[in-house]
């Protein structure tokens, strides 16, 4: 009885007086960020070095301003669990090496559709191109409102070169080069005529074509068929090297 | 003469900026946007030049200062209004997006698809609806709790005001496509800068009122809200770090990526609901519940122990919405275990508030406002329950990526805060406009009903359709393979995703029985009814019975 009255006499303090109450109540809850998020900064084994991990390149970070400008996130998931069921269904459970450099990242939290994670390459351009245009022409049960008017629009990105920039400032590793040649790499790579090894040098394993099926128009369709076909495509997870640097990974 | 000089300068000098920003401007959603910040100057320069008083001006006497022995309710008055309108929008636009996920030809390209739509929704119902209730409820009950008149009233009014502008921003953003992708921030960077500037203006003025405080202690309603404002202000300065592209444009770049910004978005995430939907709806628990049941709160020890224990462990539960992804396992279990520890003070809060009805339970026969807010706290409850369970790792591998969490967190938002919010209206909107009460009380009873049956509908087809689907997908037959195509899962929604739209709509007609109850009330009508509860006597038949014949 006492030892709770003495608790109800020592909270008085703090019922009294603001600040104080303020300043406990803040102590409070900043104590489980700090301990949750900041060792994610420095402790070793949160990215697994894998190979193959590059930044977008300029036409594939335009199509993923559309997949966000879209809300795309709100029903497709990028973020593929290991179960047998999902790796079956989707392919290899993704890395945290695979988003490093997504900001925002782009997970997501709701699979009203299917999960994107390793979308690249499972398609042709053109399924692609037509099922964004009309889904339930491609699949009948599909609840996916159209996109249509993307291969209509044609892309315009109002500062290319300042956007790779903004993304070099919080950390993702754009050269000079890529800096300098972005506007031109932009128009590059939706190039029927383009020179693919020219665009690989900056950025390897890049595709340059027509994404949209309007070989002299650069749309909207364009930038986010290059950025769905680039998907998982980066690393090649069943190679035997990443398949040795994951076994040996721990605490995941 | 200088305040006013002072005043229409700062609305001057934003006006002809946020012109500037419109000539500038890289894109038309920017272009926009600025215009929207120019006719809100522009509106608000009108108002302080006009409703200046000049004749006192001119006598150069000091203005006088307003009556201390008042309440100052008009901020108050606005914000019901504003709460009632958003959460018509909110509730609408939910409507919406369930029929467009039932009907897909009901999507109109670009401006009206899903993807667009689906964060105004959220956010119209959780900050517009939601932060408005918030906003006001937080300005009565500081008032009275306090016995204290609200410190810096021109600032208060500014908070309003510049609330409703970061929603017009906001929700006009998100069908233009500017977002920052990600979910509950969506809003761009100038967007979230100006919302910085009207939060701390709310915690000054809420601040400055409990400091002028007449009552030697602060009440419990106030320091969930005071922990609200603080926890949100931080959330939001974290989440919000970004670089913008250009000063002229709406694109902006997010300082956190991959992993980093994966934990950094849920923790705040997970705590827009722990201190916006939670703490601060608490708040509004712990002041009107007490009142409608003229009972005393059941235990100030308890609500000690579950109000420090709720915020201290609120923050670490973020985690477990990124379960089996590549989040390392260490944060995942923390996230987990703290979620499952989150429990008991939740229903410590529920106790305290269902156990304050001690000795007023029959209240509940005859008093539809109460059983909006026993209700309230009975569904806060059962999503409290509902989340822990949810958060263990085994139950997410199945619960994650379906419907269920997005049953799970509509019976928090339609169940707890609608509910809460709705009896709090009904008990402020009286008051607020000196009203003998409600228009109609069987009015907030139908209310009650449709709401309570609208959310039957709701919580228990997302049930089944993420039980449904997270089986489905995991099904593999004799054979080895699976069994289910991702389009077959999609196909076999259809009658769920039905049943929910058919719960919305239920909710939203509860909605509008409230408008009009509101909007009655307000026009100074009662509605000639029975009462809600009158024994039953009948004269003629209260006599001894006749000998048999």
């Amino acid at each position: 009885m006492t030892s709770t009255s003495s608790m109800l006499t020592r909270h008085q303090r703090i019922e009294r007086n603001v600040t104080l109450l303020g300043v406990l109540a803040f102590l409070a809850v900043i104590v489980g960020g700090i301990v949750e998020i900041t060792p994610l900064f420095w402790i070793d084994n949160t990215i697994e070095k894998v190979k193959g991990v590059r930044p977008y390149t300029p036409l594939e970070l335009a199509g993923r301003d559309i997949y966000v400008r879209e809300g795309c996130y709100l029903c497709h998931s990028q973020m593929i669990r290991p179960f047998r069921d999902e790796v079956e269904r989707y392919g290899h459970y993704s890395l945290a090496a695979e988003s490093m450099y997504d900001h925002p990242f782009q997970w997501g939290s709701k699979r009203t559709g299917p999960d994107l994670a390793r979308v690249g390459g499972r398609y042709s351009d053109e399924w692609h191109v037509q099922h964004l245009s009309n889904p339930r022409a491609l699949v009948p049960e599909s609840v996916m409102p159209r996109y249509a008017f993307l291969a209509e629009n044609d892309l315009k990105v109002p500062d290319i070169k300042a956007e790779l920039k903004a993304m070099a400032m919080v950390g993702v590793p754009y050269t000079k080069e890529q800096l300098d040649k972005a506007a031109d790499d932009l128009k590059l790579q939706a190039d029927p005529n383009g020179s693919a090894s020219d665009l690989q040098k900056r950025y390897p394993k890049a595709q340059v074509r027509d994404f949209d099926g309007k070989p002299g128009r650069l749309t909207e369709m364009d930038a986010l068929v290059a950025y769905l076909q680039v998907l998982g495509t980066m690393v090649d997870v069943d190679s035997a090297a990443a398949q040795e640097a994951l076994a040996q990974e721990k605490g995941r | 003469m200088d305040k006013l000089i002072g005043q229409a300068g700062i609305w001057l000098l934003a006006m002809l900026v946020a012109i500037a920003g419109v000539a500038a401007a890289q894109d038309s959603g920017f272009a926009i946007h600025m215009g929207v910040f120019a006719t809100a100057a522009a509106i608000a320069l009108i108002f302080a030049l006009r409703k200046a008083d000049y004749k006192q001006l001119a006598s150069g006497k000091p203005a006088p200062a307003p009556d201390q022995s008042l309440y100052d309710d008009e901020p108050i008055r606005w914000g019901i209004i504003a709460t009632v309108f958003w959460g018509m929008a909110g509730f609408l636009a939910g409507l919406v997006i369930a029929l467009q996920l039932t009907f897909p030809d009901l999507n109109f390209a670009p401006y009206l698809n899903f993807g667009r739509l689906r964060p105004l929704h959220t956010s119209a119902v959780i900050f517009a609806f939601g932060g408005n209730a918030l906003i006001a409820t937080s300005f009565y009950v500081v008032q009275r709790t306090c016995r204290a008149r609200l410190a810096l009233p021109g600032l208060a009014r500014f908070v309003f005001w510049g609330y409703q502008v970061f929603i017009v921003l906001a929700a006009t953003g998100y069908l233009l496509g500017i977002t920052q992708g990600k979910e509950y921030a969506e809003p761009e960077w100038y967007t979230d800068w100006w919302l910085t500037i009207v939060w701390v203006c709310y915690l000054l003025v809420f601040g400055g009122t409990l400091l002028k405080r007449k009552e030697p202690h602060i009440y419990v309603a106030n320091w969930f809200y005071l922990s609200f404002i603080l926890t949100v202000a931080m959330l939001h300065l974290v989440n919000n770090i970004d670089i913008p592209v250009s000063f002229t444009g709406s694109h902006s770049v997010p300082f956190f990526g991959g992993v980093q910004g994966a934990l950094v978005q849920w923790w705040y995430g997970h705590n827009a609901v722990g201190f916006f939907l939670t703490a601060g709806f608490l708040a509004m628990m712990y002041y009107f519940v007490p009142k409608q049941a003229q009972r005393p709160v059941y235990s100030y020890r308890l609500s000690i122990i579950h109000f420090w224990a709720l915020i201290f462990l609120y923050i670490w539960a973020g985690p477990h919405h990124l379960h089996y992804t590549a989040l390392p396992d260490w944060a995942q279990t923390l996230g987990m275990v703290f979620s499952v520890m989150l429990w008991m003070p939740s229903w410590g809060g529920m106790i305290n508030g269902l156990m304050t009805l001690n000795g007023a339970w029959d209240k509940l026969r005859t008093d539809p406002i109460l059983k909006l807010m026993v209700t309230s706290i009975a569904f806060y409850g059962m999503s409290t329950f509902e989340g822990p369970m949810m958060s263990i790792k085994f139950v997410n591998s199945l619960s994650h990526y379906t419907d269920w969490t997005i049953g799970h967190v509509h019976s928090g938002a339609l169940g707890w805060n609608g509910m809460v919010t709705f009896g709090a209206i009904y008990y402020l909107v009286p008051r607020l406009w000196g009203r003998p009460q409600m228009y109609s009380l069987r009015m907030i009873n139908w209310h009650f009903w449709t709401a309570t049956i609208g959310i039957v509908f709701y919580a228990a087809s997302m049930w089944v359709a993420g039980l449904m689907q997270g089986f489905m997908w995991r099904e593999y037959g004799a054979d080895g393979y699976l069994v289910n195509s991702f389009a077959d899962t999609v196909a076999r929604m259809h009658p769920m995703y039905l049943a929910r739209a058919f719960g919305g709509v239920l909710y939203l007609t509860g909605a509008c029985f409230m408008v009009w109850n509101v909007w009655m009330t307000i026009a100074g009508k009662q509605r000639d009814e029975e009462p809600m509860f009158s024994p039953e006597f009948n004269p003629a038949a209260d006599h001894p019975l006749p000998a048999a014949a």
